[in-house]
Parts: C-alpha cells; structure tokens; sequence
C-alpha cells in the first residue's frame, strides 16, 4: 500500500463516515424509513478487505449494514442515496430500502436482513465461479452474531468439503444487536470457531487499515489461488447502537471512548500527518469538500428523484414475458 | 409415445437439460453415488461427475441456500429435498431468498433454480414425515409452484422450470414415483402456469391436483357409471399462480365445484379456489362450493387412523352426491 493508496482510502473511510453520519440526519428529518444500520467505527473493515481484493470483480455480498461495502464495490453513493430515498432512481428501484442495497454489475450481490442468511449464497456464488473457471472469488462480510446461526455452520462445512473459493469476513464488533457477545456466545474468539471445520482463520485489528490489509492480502491470495475457504475476524466497533430504533443504553462511557480513542480514520490520518504527507489543512479540506458533495451531488439527487409509480407495484415480483412459463411457446 | 415412469420421467429431464446446458446442476442427499431415493437422479453422477451431482450434506437451509447462490450467477441448480417435511428447514433460504431477491434488488439480481420435494402421506409415516406443504409455498409471492399428476407434468413441468428464470417449486409426492403413464418422445415442454380439464363434463366440476387429481377421476367413474352424475375433472397443476380464468370458466360450464386436496383444509387450495370462484363467478353458482380435505391432525401412525385422515374417491363421491341431492 503506497502513499497514494492510503490518501485514497483516507478519503474514502472519511466518504463512508459522513455519508453514514447524513444519512443519520435524514432519519432524523423522516427522509428515510424503515430500518437503518449505520457503519461508523468499522470502514477500516470494508475498505481494507476490499482494497486487498478485486472491488467490482469478486462477488461480496453482506447483512443489512451495507451501504459502505456497496459504495466501496462501485455503487454510485447517489442511487444509494436515493434507494434510501425510496426513489425510482436508487440502486433497488425504491423497492430494498437500506438493508437490501444492490449493485450487480459491480458484483455487490446484496444486502440480507436475516441475520446469517448471506452464509450460503457466498457459497452458491463461490460455487458458480469455481464452474465457470473464472479467478474471481466470493466475499461474504458479516457479523460476530451471525456466526450462532446453523448457516454459519452449515455453509463452513460445505465450503471447506467442496474447496470454494469464498473468504468469510467477520466484522466482531462486540455485539448482537444489544446483547454483548460473551452473554450470547460460548466462544468469543471467533476465528477459533472454524477450526473445526479445517478452515484457515485469522484475527486482526480491524481499527488500522494497514493490518486489515495485510491480514486480507494473505486469505484473499489464499483463497484465489485455489486452495479452498478462508475465515477473516475483524475485530472493530460500531458507534452506534444496532439500528436507529436501538437506545445503545447497554453500553458503557468508557467503553464507547476506549474504541473512540482508536477510530480507524483518525488513526490513519494522524500517521498520514505525522509522516508528513497531510497536514490537518488537508484533511479540513478534503473533509469539506467531501461534506460539499454529499450534500450538492448526493443529497440533492436523492430529494429530486421521483418515487416508483404504483402502477408498477408489481413489477419485479416474477420475470417478465418468460417464454418457458407458457411450455416455450408465445 | 412410450410409458414410463414418474420417476423415469423427472429423471429423463435431468439428463436431457444437463446434456443441454453445462451450467445445469443438481443438488440434494443421496442423490449421487445412491442415486436418489426415488431414483429421479439414477445414473446422473456416473455421466455428469461429482461437480455437476452433488451429493449434499444433511444441511436443507445451508445447500438450498448454496443453489440459489449459485443462481444468482447463472447457474441452473435443480435441488431435491428428500422429503417435504425437511423443507420446512429450507423455508428461510426460498423465502427470504429466493423468492425475493428479485423485488429487493429492483429486478438486478434473480434465483432461477428448481426446489423438487415429494411430498403427501405415504404408508405410516407418521407425523413428521407425512407433510403437506404446499399451501405454504403457495402463499408466497416471488414463488412459482406446480405439482405433476402424471409423468409427462412431471418431465415437461421440469423441462420449463429449469429454462424459466424464476425460482420454482415442484410438488411431488411419495407414492406417485412408480405410476406409469405416456410421455411424448420429443422434447415437451409444460406451462408453469394454466390447469388442465382432465375429464369433460357438465354437473359438477371437482378441482384436483397431484395425488387428489386421481381421486376426482375415480370418484367421477363411480358418479357416472352408479348415480348417473357426469363430472368434469381439473388438474391445477400449478398452484402458484392459480389459474383464474380456467377455474372461472369451468364453474361456468357446471355451476358447481367440489376442490378436492390432500392437505388440512385452513388456508389451503381449496379455500383458495374458493375465493377465487366468489370473486370471479359467484352468481354463475347453483350450490355451495365444498372442499373435501384432510382432518386437522398430526398424521397418526395407526394405519386405520391414517386412511381416515385423508380423504378419498368415496368422499369425493359422497360430498358431490350431497351437493346434488342424489
């Protein structure tokens, strides 16, 4: 990772942090409906890992925290913007909402809401590339909770015994919901969990983006070069509760500032300033400049789109005009 | 036209659309190396290979959910679950998945694959493996379904599914595997969508499906040969979606309507039809509609408790024989 590459990731974790942050304000403001996961803490998670692979190439797919890892795979962050909207113009058409983000052609395979749900379908994409003979591989992010699921379990022994190509990221940010990981889970070092299944496995920071991706180089290589599944966990923290319906009453001050203290943007900017390649003048800028383009670009497409037409309630439920649905005839 | 089997028919589909398209898959316990329980896979793993027939893990959620995966990047996945009563397990990944994965996505992302479960009451069971599922299927949207009477449904209802590029759910059932019947021996393709009028008639129409389908005809000899009733016979082979404008049409042609279903009545075809019939052609009717269904219960092992359980061509005789007063 050179210089260059760190500015652009600097610039990029800050992107997701003040999208996340004005789609908070949206909420607020009722724009946006529903449910909504924000990632705030964990960019250096996405964005190492994805850096470390091939963004729009490789197949990721994710849970309902998922508007960074689509923004990071090539999604436009205006049509998800507007997807959040509820527009005709966002990335579903108005019809996901924030947890069902979608970008195919940049191979982002979606967001799930059930929690463990995208287990298997890495592995079914993993399954489908390893048939096609292509190099591409499956990314599956998801969460330390996720992993109680029988999918996570399921989807481990089948990868392993069919060598797919699929890298599991485990983003541990401590949680599940608002249940603290060691009331909820027997063994808390998550990469441990898959050495049952014969898995390589690892545990990094996932605060520094530089270990992330260091440790994401090694499964990525790993995983492209043929020699079966890897596991990654991520060790990070959200600074928000669950969902915006979640209080976030369960956890301490002092926990909260121990993570603040570590925050993987600022901890990449204070090492880009003290090797001298910012100065905090730049980073005021770029941070300015950033907020500017949410809000003149991103914003304002998002409030100008129009909503889909309830005409087409119905579309997209069933393939339209298949011929095989009347015996290949018509 | 040759007679074969229903399982020789499902198994001739296989073979020729993996022959066809090397993305063709298919997927479920035993049915590799054993060759499937109910040999609709018999000699696919020593043609296709271990890539291509894959013996799967008792894991009905994770490998459901692995073909839909794989669909999303256009592979054709045909899945059997071994029984109905363990896609109850599966029901996570073709619901929340499958079945809606393209409405989510505004239409970017689809999961064409085929889910083939025998379903029904075979010979004691018992309660957990006797199941009727597929008034839950039914009632999903996003989720075609369809169910074979007879072995050519069962080849050319297999042959479209895996073409059509929604995710589709084949109803099959325990004892129907070894019922002989003609299958053309050219390619055939069935609709997914659309019923079948199995017999002509003019009284009373009994709306049937699958296993029920053969209980209607049954009952509709006995009515014509014993009480001088001549019954019209439909096949709903899909159930999802209903046929409407056949349903509607046939009530119009006989004014009444007996549905004839394997399953507990609540929420089931029969009430389906039903509404359908009320909404389409309720001042076309002369009688009440009847469904003929299974009893509220789990099944019961005791062979007597079970026959009694489901119903059959006597009851389908009696019900219609009470509707027209003869």
């Amino acid at each position: 990772m050179n210089v260059a590459d760190k500015k652009r990731l600097l610039r990029e974790m800050l992107f997701a942090r003040r999208f996340e942050e004005r789609c908070y304000e949206a909420y607020v403001e009722r724009k946006i409906g529903g449910f909504l996961h924000l990632y705030p803490g964990q960019e250096a998670c996405c964005h190492g890992v994805l850096e470390a692979a091939r963004p729009g190439q490789d197949y990721v797919i994710t849970g309902y925290r998922d508007h960074v890892h689509a923004i990071k795979c090539g999604a436009d962050p205006k049509e998800v913007m507007a997807e959040l909207y509820a527009k005709e113009t966002g990335s579903s058409k108005g019809r996901g909402g924030s947890m069902h983000i979608f970008a195919a052609e940049h191979h982002f395979m979606g967001g799930y809401a059930l929690v463990g749900g995208p287990f298997p379908l890495a592995a079914g994409m993993a399954k489908a590339i390893k048939m096609k003979g292509g190099d591409e591989i499956a990314i599956c992010f998801l969460g330390d909770a996720a992993n109680n699921q029988g999918t996570f379990h399921e989807s481990l022994n089948m990868a392993k015994l069919w060598e797919l190509p699929v890298l599991y990221v485990c983003e541990n940010n401590l949680y599940g919901i608002g249940t603290r990981i060691d009331r909820s889970t027997a063994v808390i070092d998550q990469y441990k969990r898959v050495s049952g299944y014969n898995i390589p496995s690892a545990q990094e920071d996932g605060q520094d983006i530089e270990k992330v991706f260091a440790a994401a180089k090694k499964a990525v290589d790993h995983v492209r070069s043929g020699k079966g599944p890897y596991f990654l966990e991520l060790m990070t923290y959200r600074y928000r509760g669950h969902s915006m319906s979640d209080s976030n009453a369960y956890r301490s001050k002092k926990e909260e500032r121990m993570w603040s203290e570590r925050d993987p943007i600022i901890l990449l900017r204070d090492r880009l300033i003290k090797a001298g390649e910012i100065s905090k003048d730049d980073y005021k800028a770029m941070d300015t400049e950033i907020l500017d383009s949410i809000e003149n670009e991103v914003i304002a497409f998002a409030e100008s789109s129009p909503e889909p037409r309830v005409e087409e309630l119905e579309k997209y439920v069933l393939a339209e005009n298949d011929p095989w649905v009347y015996g290949g005839g018509r | 036209m040759a007679e074969i089997m229903y399982w020789e028919a499902i198994r001739r589909a296989h073979d020729e659309e993996m022959e066809r398209d090397p993305l063709v898959i298919c997927m479920g316990e035993d049915i590799g190396v054993a060759g499937g329980t109910y040999k609709a896979t018999k000699g696919l793993y020593e043609k296709y290979g271990a890539e291509r027939v894959i013996d799967t893990p008792i894991s009905e959620n994770g490998y459901t959910g692995v073909g839909i995966g794989a669909s999303f990047l256009g592979v054709r996945p045909i899945i059997e679950i071994m029984s109905v009563n363990f896609a109850w397990l599966a029901m996570d990944q073709l619901f929340n998945s499958a079945a809606k994965v393209r409405y989510m996505s505004g239409g970017q992302v689809s999961a064409p694959l085929v889910v083939r479960s025998a379903g029904g009451t075979a010979h004691q069971l018992g309660a957990q493996h006797s199941a009727r599922m597929e008034k839950v299927f039914m009632g999903i949207a996003g989720l075609r379904v369809v169910t074979p009477s007879n072995p050519r449904q069962a080849y050319g209802l297999l042959k479209s599914a895996v073409r059509c590029n929604d995710p589709v759910y084949i109803n099959e059932h325990e004892l129907m595997y070894n019922m002989k019947g003609e299958v053309p021996d050219g390619e055939y393709f069935h609709p997914l969508e659309g019923s079948e009028v199995a017999r002509e008639g003019s009284d009373v129409t009994l709306f049937g499906y699958n296993i029920s389908l053969h209980w209607c005809l049954q009952a509709a000899q006995t009515l014509a040969q014993e009480h001088g009733i001549n019954a019209e016979v439909v096949d709903l082979y899909a159930l999802a979606p209903l046929d409407r404008a056949g349903i509607a049409a046939t009530v119009r042609k006989t004014h009444r309507a007996v549905i004839v279903e394997e399953a507990e009545p609540a929420v089931g075809v029969g009430a389906e039809v039903m509404a359908i019939i009320n909404e389409e052609c309720f001042f076309e009717l002369d009688a009440a509609p009847v469904r003929v269904s299974a009893a509220n219960v789990p099944m019961p092992y005791n062979h007597k408790l079970e026959k009694a359980a489901i119903p059959n061509a006597a009851d389908v005789v009696a019900a219609v024989r009470k509707m027209l007063g003869k």
